[in-house]
């Protein structure tokens, strides 16, 4: 019963916040509203008893991604009123291919229900509930059987930084900043000169 | 009513079409546009959660975890464009992204 409720709770509350996502008129509450996506379907996640996934869920997207796409809003000063222009014209045939879209996996779904159940004997079995934790158990999978994957994600992620970083970066002229070896390598000659004024005459 | 998997595929089914419903409507605003694509990935993601639930197979969960880094770095260098092509340009009207002629 309360898994029930929870659910639904959950469901529904995402996807009304996916709609709000798109349908805002203000991105910063869009970002807002994909937060509260994300976080509900963490709920989702806990539910289907998957509690590593959901918690990494809350950290990666809402921690990292959803910042991420906050902060670049807040940085870019763009009118998005002037961006919103069309927003009729496309709501048509978008909202159609939408439609369309739904009815296909409808069907999918349908047919795919049709089947019968799926008798499966997997060779990655999730452990009884109670002698392994979901984390232990996906630790234990992802670092041996999966572990040349998870290295090629951690090259994928290793790309991503450097790319961002060398997409991003530039050298702005008239910017003053500290030259750690130029300060360290520095001697007295170079730093004052003695000088012998004559009286009387000045620096001249 | 008990909750199957049919209740956790109509939820991704419905996020998946209000993502492509979402590209479809802010065909100008790249920013809404990238958060779509982390809405069709965060339905695709449930899919995955709910068939390994239901099928007793930790796969789709292991799954789950490299969705979400492809998703993050996507997102990273999705911004890290936008934000160049915003500093050179001064909009991130998408329509004028044409200048490779592609």
């Amino acid at each position: 019963m309360i898994y029930t409720l929870c659910f639904y709770l959950f469901a529904i509350i995402t996807v009304l916040s996916a709609f709000m996502v798109i349908s805002s008129r203000n991105p910063v509450h869009s970002v807002l509203y994909l937060i509260l996506a994300f976080f509900n379907s963490a709920g989702l996640f806990v539910l289907l008893g998957a509690e590593f996934i959901a918690m990494i869920m809350v950290i990666v997207y809402v921690g990292a991604v959803a910042v991420l796409f906050m902060f670049v809003v807040m940085m870019l000063d763009i009118d998005f009123s002037e961006l919103r222009r069309g927003f009729q014209k496309y709501l048509l045939i978008g909202g159609l291919i939408g439609l369309v879209l739904l009815a296909e996996l409808a069907l999918v779904g349908m047919g795919w229900g049709l089947g019968g159940p799926v008798t499966t004997d997997p060779a990655t079995a999730i452990p009884a509930l109670g002698t392994v934790t979901n984390t232990a158990a996906l630790g234990s999978l992802l670092y041996t059987r999966y572990i040349f994957l998870f290295q090629m994600a951690g090259m994928i992620l290793l790309v991503a930084m450097i790319g961002a970083i060398v997409l991003t970066h530039r050298k702005r002229p008239g910017v003053k900043k500290q030259n750690i070896n130029k300060q360290v390598m520095r001697r007295r000659h170079e730093a004052y000169e003695i000088v012998k004024v004559k009286p009387g005459q000045g620096l001249g | 009513m008990e909750i199957g998997l049919t209740h956790y595929l109509t939820v991704a089914a419905m996020l998946f079409t209000i993502g492509i419903f979402g590209i479809f409507l802010n065909r100008k605003n790249v920013i809404t546009i990238l958060m779509s694509v982390e809405l069709i990935l965060l339905s695709v993601n449930i899919n995955f959660v709910a068939f390994s639930s239901y099928l007793h197979d930790m796969a789709g969960q292991v799954f789950t975890m490299f969705i979400l880094t492809v998703a993050a770095a996507e997102a990273a260098i999705g911004l890290a464009i936008l934000v160049v092509y915003y500093r050179n340009r001064g909009t991130i009207a998408v329509e004028d992204i044409h200048l490779m002629k592609g």
